[in-house]
């Protein structure tokens, strides 16, 4: 099979093209999408391929654009909103939570909105605390919609037709510091991935490690450092954050006995307390001792370099958290 | 001592080497941040005023000391102006503890208390509805004074803008809003975002008294803001300027420009704040020969003095990294 290298932005840019010419419904909607190529360059060229109605420039007006996309979604489009960060998409969460995720319980089954919105998330750039949080906890949250979190530049390209197919709304959180990650894909076939089930990412045997977009490959870094003290570590990638793959968490923990959480948002109320929950829920007994978790501290992320870094999850941090949680 | 109690501009010598001292302040300083960004000195998002000079000059010449400032993450011309050093504005963009704010909100977080310059808002249209609180909190306490609020352009499609001039109008509020229209939001023109491209027309909808003002040319903006200001102060609720004007340089470093034409560019420039008030001034004889000159000189020791005191700044110690997330609790607790 002939594979090719390409970066998670040009994997996202690819997925939009390809949903884009596969159905007539789809159209990309938000701020500087379309002359300005999107904030983070994922839709570079696609005017010129697409046109101006179908990459559709949306004024500074998160709550309408995204309630217009909702509205489109119900009118029989199928539209892809882009919120530059997940930091402004607070201004469209009423639209979000009021209406894309209520509508179809409220209305008794029967109105359901298609829509993709996708939107970058997380911190590790020096941009302060009004660009930098990760809140996919917070749609996670959310009864009525579906989260996911490509960590990887298969589930970049892989995601979005899924999603477009889904009845009902999906967000995609892409980590700002993943656009540029490089690995091969296959040269041609269908690139959909399951968008229903958590990955393991690395087999072990002795502590699963469970993380989510940008931190699978702090986790990852971790489980090296580890393997070199003789602990051997699984990865599991979150993939989806809503609803949680329980079943591919549990298993890896009813084997390896000890779990360490990992997540870029702050502790507090957060989905590493979700999931922590649900170990002891459904695999206390088979657990050797406390779940861990590392999270982001609870303060803004400030813009130094040193302040941001040492208040994000680190390898080293992960790597401390294992041996805890091996009393090593 | 600034001269705020009249409604209209009085161009002396002295008030004249002010103006163009401050907008020459204000380039200098961003060119050497461009230059340092380049360094890696300072990282994260860098937008820098150049070309825009001209309002936060003109505006902040007409404000007294006391009334409070909200800006934009484009504010560092602001701050400068407002009076705030410039090695804490400096250090502030290199993240060090001695900057404005500790060095924990670098270039789009520059805030002030005791020159009640409350930031350095980076969430667009966000700071519209801190200013008609903070001139909420003036009038419920009786203190006759006006609020200043700069944003773009491109924050009158947002909510909050809408929003805040319907509580100023309705509430009757002492806020000056300064829109500073350089026509494109980050990469999209004015013309792609409104449905009518007249941001001063959107005032008067809810009854705010309004004004379009040639946003390069520095005594236009000043005359505009002292008759707005004090209208303000007088009791008569809030005002509304629209400042057309231009960003020479891209929307931030990342930006590489790629969305209007270079020859666009190169007219604006041909109206360069700095240089149409100065040639004027000189021909008028307000400014006299040398004067440019001693402020260029005045200026670049300003500036190495604030770099050799960011780079000689201390970092913020780690351990320090969770204080000030809320306050130490009152001393009287129940
Ligand atoms: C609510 C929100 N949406 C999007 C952004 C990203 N963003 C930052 S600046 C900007 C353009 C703002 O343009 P304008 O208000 O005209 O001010 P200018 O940058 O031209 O000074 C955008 C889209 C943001 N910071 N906040």
């Amino acid at each position: 099979m002939t594979v090719r290298r390409m970066n998670y932005r040009e994997a996202v840019r690819e997925a939009l093209r390809e949903a884009l010419a596969r159905d007539k419904r789809v159209f990309l909607m938000g701020e500087d999408v379309n002359r300005y190529g999107g904030a983070y360059a994922c839709s570079l060229g696609l005017p010129a391929e697409f046109g101006d109605e179908r990459i559709r420039d949306a004024p500074l007006s998160e709550s309408a654009f995204v309630g217009a996309g909702i509205g489109a979604a119900l009118g029989g489009m199928r539209p892809i909103v882009e919120i530059m960060t997940i930091n402004f998409s607070l201004l469209a969460l009423d639209q979000i939570v009021n209406s894309a995720a209520t509508l179809r319980h409220m209305s008794g089954g029967q109105f359901s909105v298609p829509i993709v919105i996708r939107m970058a998330t997380g911190a590790g750039r020096q941009l302060a605390a009004q660009h930098s949080h990760s809140l996919e906890g917070w749609y996670g949250h959310i009864p009525g919609i579906r989260v996911l979190a490509p960590a990887t530049v298969a589930d970049a390209r892989g995601m979005l037709w899924p999603a477009l197919l889904d009845p009902d709304p999906v967000v995609i959180m892409e980590h700002a510091t993943l656009y540029n990650d490089e690995d091969e894909l296959p040269a041609e076939g269908d690139m959909s991935v399951d968008i229903t089930k958590a990955a393991k990412r690395r087999e072990g045997s002795d502590a699963t490690v469970i993380a989510h977009s940008a931190s699978v490959k702090k986790a990852l870094n971790a489980a090296e450092m580890l393997a070199g003290e003789g602990i051997d570590c699984e990865v599991i990638d979150l993939r989806i954050l809503r609803p949680l793959d329980d079943e591919t968490i549990v298993a890896s923990v009813r084997k390896t006995h000890r779990a360490v959480i990992v997540d870029e948002a702050w502790r507090s109320g957060s989905l590493a307390a979700e999931i922590s929950s649900r170990i002891t829920e459904q695999a206390f007994y088979d657990l050797d001792g406390a779940v861990e978790r590392v999270c982001s501290a609870e303060v803004p992320i400030p813009y130094p370099k040193h302040l941001e870094q040492a208040a994000l999850p680190q390898p080293q941090s992960i790597a401390a958290a294992v041996r805890k949680a091996m009393r090593r | 001592m600034r001269n705020i109690a009249d409604d209209r501009v009085h161009l002396t010598r002295e008030h004249a080497v002010e103006l163009l001292r401050q907008m020459t302040r204000i380039r200098r300083f961003e060119e050497k941040c461009a230059e340092l960004y380049t360094q890696e000195k300072i990282r994260g998002f860098l937008h820098l005023y150049i070309g825009e000079e001209a309002n936060a000059v003109g505006v902040i010449s007409a404000l007294a000391e006391d009334e409070a400032i909200v800006a934009t993450y484009r504010e560092h011309g602001h701050a400068l102006v407002r009076g705030l050093p410039m090695s804490e504005v400096m250090a502030e963009m290199f993240g060090k503890a001695a900057g404005s704010s500790r060095g924990r909100g670098g270039s789009m977080h520059i805030f002030s208390a005791r020159h009640r310059f409350f930031g350095g808002n980076a969430i667009v249209a966000g700071g519209l509805p801190l200013a008609v609180g903070l001139a909420l909190a003036d009038k419920m306490l009786g203190i006759e004074r006006a609020t200043c609020c700069f944003f773009g352009e491109g924050a009158a499609a947002e909510g909050e803008f809408h929003e805040s001039l319907n509580l100023a109008a309705l509430w009757h509020l002492p806020v000056l809003f300064v829109c500073e229209n350089n026509l494109y939001a980050m990469g999209t023109a004015l013309a792609r975002s409104q449905s009518n491209p007249s941001i001063s027309t959107r005032a008067a909808v809810y009854g705010i008294a309004s004004e379009a003002v040639d946003g390069m040319n520095v005594v236009d903006v000043e005359a505009a803001a002292r008759r707005a200001v004090h209208a303000v102060r007088r009791g008569e609720g809030p005002r509304f300027i629209e400042a057309k004007t231009y960003r020479f340089r891209a929307h931030s470093m990342f930006d590489a420009d790629l969305y209007r034409e270079k020859a666009e560019i190169e007219a604006w420039k041909k109206r360069d704040p700095l240089t149409l008030f100065s040639d004027w001034a000189l021909s008028a004889g307000v400014l006299h020969p040398d004067d440019r000159q001693e402020i260029e000189v005045d200026v670049a020791r300003e500036i190495d003095t604030a770099v050799g005191f960011a780079e000689a700044a201390e970092w913020e110690p780690v351990e320090d990294l969770a204080t000030d997330v809320v306050s130490p609790r009152p001393e009287t607790e129940p």
